[in-house]
């Protein structure tokens, strides 16, 4: 099984198979990120990371709420994102190492991770870029007749550039379908959400738009998948776009050169309580009839899947000098 | 003279501002509390209070049209881009009113700020974060455009830049942070803008940089000099004003050229010192003028590949080879 057999998750009270694939979705999301930050430290991937460490039940939960041919534009910590989607970890692995085999072929990195045979775009490290994009996506699928759903992830941070209300805006007025998603961990860089917002939460901003705004647990798979499905409904429906905000909070520091030295203890010791894939097993755990629950089959897939991608991306070449000049036009694929 | 950081001499540059004049004061993200992404504002806030070390929110239109608006009614506000590659969507705040409001009321408004921060490639930051873009500045009147090398032109170019009543773009490199050097500890120091500096003495080739740049060109030219070709290295330090005497005086003495900046080289800076070189000082050239700059692509993230795109020693070296014997 893999990531991708999450997508298209319909039912809204998921039994035990579908709250398992979730389960092991996030677990594949967490298990990657932790090797790419040792990979890193050994110095086998390049540059700097942006991390999903704890917020995998939000690109977990949404993308298992969408169909395979739905579009998700992530952001510079993208790899949640993708994964989630079904985007192969070899693809990603092989692109953070910098191989010809990687999703942008090697010439994108991390923050540019995705693949759009599996409808992610790469990447948009710019904050708050990713957003008139995704709208664009939404508007294609109007424009084309399909009834494809798109997805922008965001920090919270990204909901104070310019791109953010002029997304909202069109996507309001021509009742686009698209799925505004933002991930409000609290912290943009260092700088906590009191000290950028004059507002309790970001999905209050969704009136003023008018469309329906929505504020979940962002560490709950379930509360994000329920509120995903209803907003994916309505933007298949034509209804028009939804505000999605999900309360969640990195476990980790902004960048790998981020000492992540701004936060409260006692808060990072709250969220790592609400951690979650432990909120996911409680869900299990708490199926009525009980089920018995042991992740350890689950952890030992998701090594071998994550040690293979490892394995292929070292295997793979890099690219060739000749690739520098390559793709600067169109010249097909 | 004390020894001490780029990142240090910018830090010295605006501390002694700020002590200077009461109406200088700093904006941008990360700023304040975190103290600077590459540390430049270490400890102002704590110095300064937050009133004139202000964090913002990730908003560079409203950093680039607040620092304008503070400047027009009066303040010398420093805005820091986290990066220029995160100040292109601000270019209608920079381009269209920061750069223009002096011109367009005859001089009865002006816009006395400076917007720094790290530019340049390396790294493997790839497409987005990896790019060197002075020429879009440089292009557009009303900005004066510096990009220092040395730690103490870090200091005394942006102290000039804080005083100066126009709009300054000002292009620190991130590979230049760490780079220590000489840096007059005196509060008068300062560097004017439009004067290059000669690097390095040379009788054969004159080469031409800025920035980071200028590092490799004094490479090159050491491994030059081993095989008997002798360079000269002009650091232009301001595009904007350019010296163009500096520039002139020295290929009069070597005739040879070569301009080398690190951006694109398509429509690139030193396409405008070899055209001005062409118009100006033709009969001193022997050789055809070399401009060594960029490959013209997005910067990729594989190594090799974005070793390929970034000039290095070896492509200044080639360029100066080919135009001697
Ligand atoms: C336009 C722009 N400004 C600044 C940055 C640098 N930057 C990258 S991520 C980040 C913080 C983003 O915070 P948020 O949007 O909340 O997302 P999070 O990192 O918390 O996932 C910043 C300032 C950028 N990439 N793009």
């Amino acid at each position: 099984m893999n990531a991708a057999n999450a997508n298209g998750l319909q039912s809204s009270v998921p039994g035990e198979a579908d709250l398992i694939a979730l389960y092991r979705t996030m677990l594949l999301i967490r298990r990657f990120e932790e090797r790419c930050n040792a990979l890193f430290l050994q110095g086998r991937i390049p540059s700097t990371l942006h991390l999903y460490i704890g917020q995998e039940a939000v690109a977990t939960g949404v993308c298992s709420a969408l169909r395979a041919d739905d579009w998700v534009v992530g952001t510079h910590r993208p790899h949640g994102h993708a994964l989630a989607k079904g985007v192969s970890p070899r693809v990603i692995m092989a692109e953070l190492m910098a191989k010809v085999t990687g999703c942008c072929r090697g010439k994108g990195g991390s923050m540019h991770v995705g693949d759009v045979r599996k409808g992610v775009f790469p990447a948009v490290a710019i904050v708050g870029a990713g957003l008139p994009i995704a709208a664009g996506a939404a508007l294609s699928a109007r424009m084309r007749g399909t009834d494809q759903v798109a997805v922008a992830f965001h920090g919270e941070g990204a909901a104070n550039e310019g791109d953010w209300h002029e997304a909202l805006n069109m996507a309001a007025i021509w009742k686009l379908p698209v799925l505004f998603v933002c991930e409000n961990n609290l912290y943009g860089a260092s700088t906590h959400f009191s000290k950028a917002f004059a507002i309790p939460r970001v999905s209050d901003r969704a009136c003023a738009y008018g469309m329906p705004g929505e504020t979940v647990d962002g560490n709950d798979v379930v509360a994000v998948h329920d509120a995903a499905l209803r907003a994916v409904e309505r933007a298949r429906s034509g209804a028009g776009p939804t505000l999605l905000e999900c309360l969640t909070y990195r476990q980790c520091g902004h960048s790998r050169s981020d000492a992540c030295d701004y936060r409260p203890d006692e808060e990072e010791a709250l969220w790592k309580e609400r951690d979650p894939l432990k909120v996911a097993a409680a869900r299990i755990r708490a199926l009525v009839p009980p089920v018995p629950f042991d992740p350890s089959g689950i952890e030992a897939d998701v090594a071998a899947e994550i040690d293979d991608a490892i394995a292929f991306a070292e295997e793979s070449p890099a690219p060739a000098p000749e690739d520098l000049e390559r793709h600067v036009y169109w010249e097909g694929d | 003279m004390p020894l001490m950081r780029y990142s240090e001499a910018l830090r010295l540059a605006m501390t002694e501002e700020m002590e200077r004049d009461p109406t200088v004061f700093v904006c941008g993200e990360e700023v304040g509390q975190y103290q600077g992404t590459f540390r430049v504002t270490e400890g102002l806030l704590s110095r300064f209070g937050p009133m004139r070390v202000v964090d913002t929110p990730i908003s560079e239109i409203a950093i680039a049209g607040l620092a304008t608006g503070a400047a027009m009614a009066g303040l010398r506000p420093i805005a820091e881009f986290m990066t220029w590659s995160f100040a292109l969507s601000a270019m209608d705040q920079l381009v269209n009113h920061a750069a223009k409001i002096t011109y367009m009321s005859s001089g009865r408004v002006t816009c006395p700020a400076v917007f720094r921060g790290p530019a340049g490639t390396g790294n493997q930051l790839s497409a987005q974060h990896s790019q060197s873009l002075e020429s879009w500045y440089a292009h557009t009147p009303g900005f004066k455009v510096v990009l220092p090398f040395t730690p103490a032109d870090a200091k005394g170019l942006l102290k000039t830049a804080i005083r100066d009543n126009s709009p300054v773009i000002f292009m620190e490199h991130a590979g230049l942070y760490a780079q220590r050097g000489e840096v007059p500890d005196d509060p008068d120091f300062t560097v004017p803008f439009g004067r290059a500096e000669i690097r390095r003495e040379g009788t054969d080739v004159t080469l031409v940089a800025y920035s980071l740049m200028v590092g490799k060109c004094l490479k090159a030219a050491e491994k030059l000099e081993a095989s008997g070709v002798s360079c000269e290295v002009v650091d232009l330090r301001t595009l904007v004003p350019l010296d163009m005497e500096t520039i002139i005086a020295s290929v009069a003495r070597t005739h040879r050229v070569v301009v080398v900046q690190e951006e694109w080289l398509n429509v690139g800076f030193a396409a405008e010192v070899a055209a001005r070189l062409a118009d100006e000082a033709f009969d001193e050239l022997d050789a055809p003028i070399r401009r060594v700059g960029g490959a013209d692509v997005p910067m990729p993230y594989a190594r090799e590949l974005e070793q390929a795109a970034i000039p290095g020693e070896d492509a200044i070296i080639a360029a100066v080879r080919s135009i001697v014997d």
